[in-house]
């Protein structure tokens, strides 16, 4: 596809992660104009208007964050949440590592809705490589005038740091992210209040995804009726999509939202492997339940994904095809969940952790006619009952997929093997 | 305790607007000078910062990129999330086994390698994918095990 990009500009624009080829492309432009042209409750109409939502995964609509803020004169914060590690997900990393300028652009524009004076960069501790573009882009920032005090001569003043984790899915979570960034243990705080109210340090925060951020800019530059242009009413805009799994073309395609799922993976990802159909779809990340090949005329956006029985959440869409054993894939997933899980919750921490077990002697055809009602017994014990969001998460792809495909979870035991027989990696495809 | 730490120390403190933030990034800079963090280590760093001991055993055990103990020259992470599974990963993570004689989650006798799981690294485009001292290689195929092994690393 040839569409024009807005966010994922390195495709199009090589180098534009230096400083001088971002300027080139009229890189920081939307910050002169946020600065020369809007009063800060300006922007925060504009990012309200435009219907931009957060595109970590729960789709709440920024703007409307924003004015959650008290206006009671203590400091505020910008968090920007770059700890991505939901499987299939793989957006922000690209983001950070190839169009860094971008974000950094958005959150001294976002600062300025806001009116913060600090805003923070929680970079996954895994992703060295975008850490060192970070850091880099911010001292270009500051060299350029575009950070630091009296930014191009506004008045408005802005420090941007950049902070690495270390290695945990959870901080991928607002207020664990939080603890972690105050350096503790990235364990999830009690809600309310919500970091809006008391977040970093007990300031009144705003935590957004990189992708997010990312999307201001263009807003700027453009106008909300230009976002509002594409997707749905109440889905509009650009959503990055991740796509992997049994495609040609495994990657990263911005979408106007509303595209069906079955362009994204026969147009945008070059369709299946040769001889592979589709056997199912997760189409928002891990968390998220599975949609079936005769769902995939369903069009991506927030609502129509919801009402097929599934979530759009953090747009990692990883496509299974006939050759997968569900059974393995539910494990690998529930297994994720069981390292990751951080262990302060009773459901969670022990939950997953029996799911996991059941599910690994099933799929060594160790497992017995009681295994299905444990494992739905324990998701049930899981479901609505645990302090963060990690516990349902691990329960979504699994649920579905043994309301989807009870058959083979049921074939698995009583023939005491695997169905599909062990092999999923074709050597042919290299 | 060397003594470079103690600059080290102070310059995390001043890094960050509050002081409380610089626990994490002085392990980093710890961890990447000596390799990993040892209890001994622990309780330096905890002193450096007015901190208990036992507070910095707690958070450094809670984060899977601080190491407790002595890890290879090369530190290999294999992705095992799923989109990687469905590319051959458990297969590459069973040549790497082979080829090195350690079992994921060793290190090899000669101190060269550590071989380890990596949760999903958010680099699916590249499955299978692993990372040498958390630099991306990927696509790996199981069959060129061998090259990740080779790939020349930066400290």
């Amino acid at each position: 596809m040839t569409q024009a990009r807005y966010l994922l500009r390195n495709q199009e624009i090589e180098d534009i992660d230096q400083f001088e080829v971002y300027r080139a492309h009229g890189g920081y432009d939307a910050l002169k104009k946020a600065l020369a042209e809007f009063e800060p409750e300006a922007v925060v109409d504009l990012v309200k208007r435009s219907g931009l939502r957060g595109r970590g995964g729960a789709g709440f609509p920024t703007g409307v964050k924003w004015g959650f803020l008290p206006k009671d004169g203590r400091p505020r914060y910008l968090v920007v949440n770059s700890d991505e590690a939901e499987p299939g997900t793989f957006k922000d990393r690209e983001l950070i590592e190839r169009n860094p300028h971008q974000l950094i652009e958005g959150m001294i524009i976002s600062s300025f809705a806001i009116q913060a004076r600090q805003a923070y960069i929680y970079c996954r501790g895994e992703f060295l490589r975008g850490y060192e573009q970070l850091s880099r882009a911010v001292q270009e920032a500051y060299a350029a005038g575009f950070l630091g005090d009296n930014i191009l001569d506004s008045g408005f003043a802005l420090d941007i740091f950049v902070y690495r984790g270390a290695g945990a899915y959870i901080c991928g979570e607002e207020s664990a992210l939080l603890e972690s960034l105050e350096g503790r243990r990235g364990n999830p705080r009690l809600k309310p209040p919500f970091p809006a109210v008391a977040g970093l340090y007990g300031m009144p925060t705003i935590v957004n995804n990189v992708e997010t951020i990312a999307n201001v800019p263009p807003i700027v530059t453009l106008g909300a009726e230009w976002y509002t242009s594409m997707g749905t009413e109440k889905s509009p805009g650009l959503k990055i999509m991740s796509v992997s799994g049994k495609v040609n073309r495994p990657g990263n395609y911005e979408i106007p939202l509303a595209t069906p799922l079955r362009a994204l993976i026969d147009d945008y990802a070059g369709g299946m492997q040769p001889g592979r159909s589709v056997k199912c779809v997760i189409p928002g990340g891990s968390s998220v339940p599975l949609l079936m090949p005769d769902q995939l005329d369903t069009p991506l956006d927030y609502e129509s994904v919801l009402q097929a029985g599934s979530m759009l959440g953090s747009g990692g869409c990883i496509v299974l095809d006939d050759t997968v054993c569900i059974v393995k894939a539910s494990h690998r997933l529930v297994k994720f969940y069981r390292e990751e899980s951080c262990g302060k919750c009773t459901p969670c921490r022990e939950g997953t952790y029996w799911m996991a077990d059941v599910l690994e002697r099933v799929e060594a055809g160790m497992g017995d006619e009681g295994d299905l009602a444990i494992l739905m017994d324990v998701a049930d014990n899981i479901n609505g009952k645990c302090f963060c969001p990690l516990g349902d998460a691990s329960i979504g792809f699994l649920v579905s997929a043994i309301r989807h495909f009870r058959d083979e979870f049921e074939a698995h035991v009583r023939e005491h093997s695997c169905p599909m027989g062990e092999k999923v990696y074709d050597t042919a495809n290299y | 305790m060397k003594p470079e730490w103690r600059e080290w120390a102070a310059e995390a403190r001043t890094e960050f607007p509050q002081a409380h933030s610089a626990l994490l990034p002085l392990l980093h800079r710890v961890q990447r000078a000596e390799g990993w963090l040892s209890g001994e280590t622990l309780a330096d760093i905890a002193e450096l910062l007015d901190l208990s001991p036992q507070y910095v055993q707690s958070v450094a055990s809670f984060y899977s990129l601080y190491f407790k103990e002595p890890v290879g020259k090369k530190v290999v992470h294999v992705c095992m999330g799923l989109s990687c599974m469905l590319a051959g990963s458990d297969e590459l993570m069973h040549q790497l086994e082979e080829k090195l004689g350690v079992s994921q989650g060793q290190t090899t006798a000669d101190g060269e390698y550590t071989l380890l799981e990596g949760e999903c690294l958010a680099a699916c485009d590249l499955a299978p994918v692993a990372q040498v001292n958390l630099r991306y290689h990927g696509p790996v195929p199981p069959e060129k095990a061998d090259t990740l092994l080779r790939e020349e690393v930066s400290p």
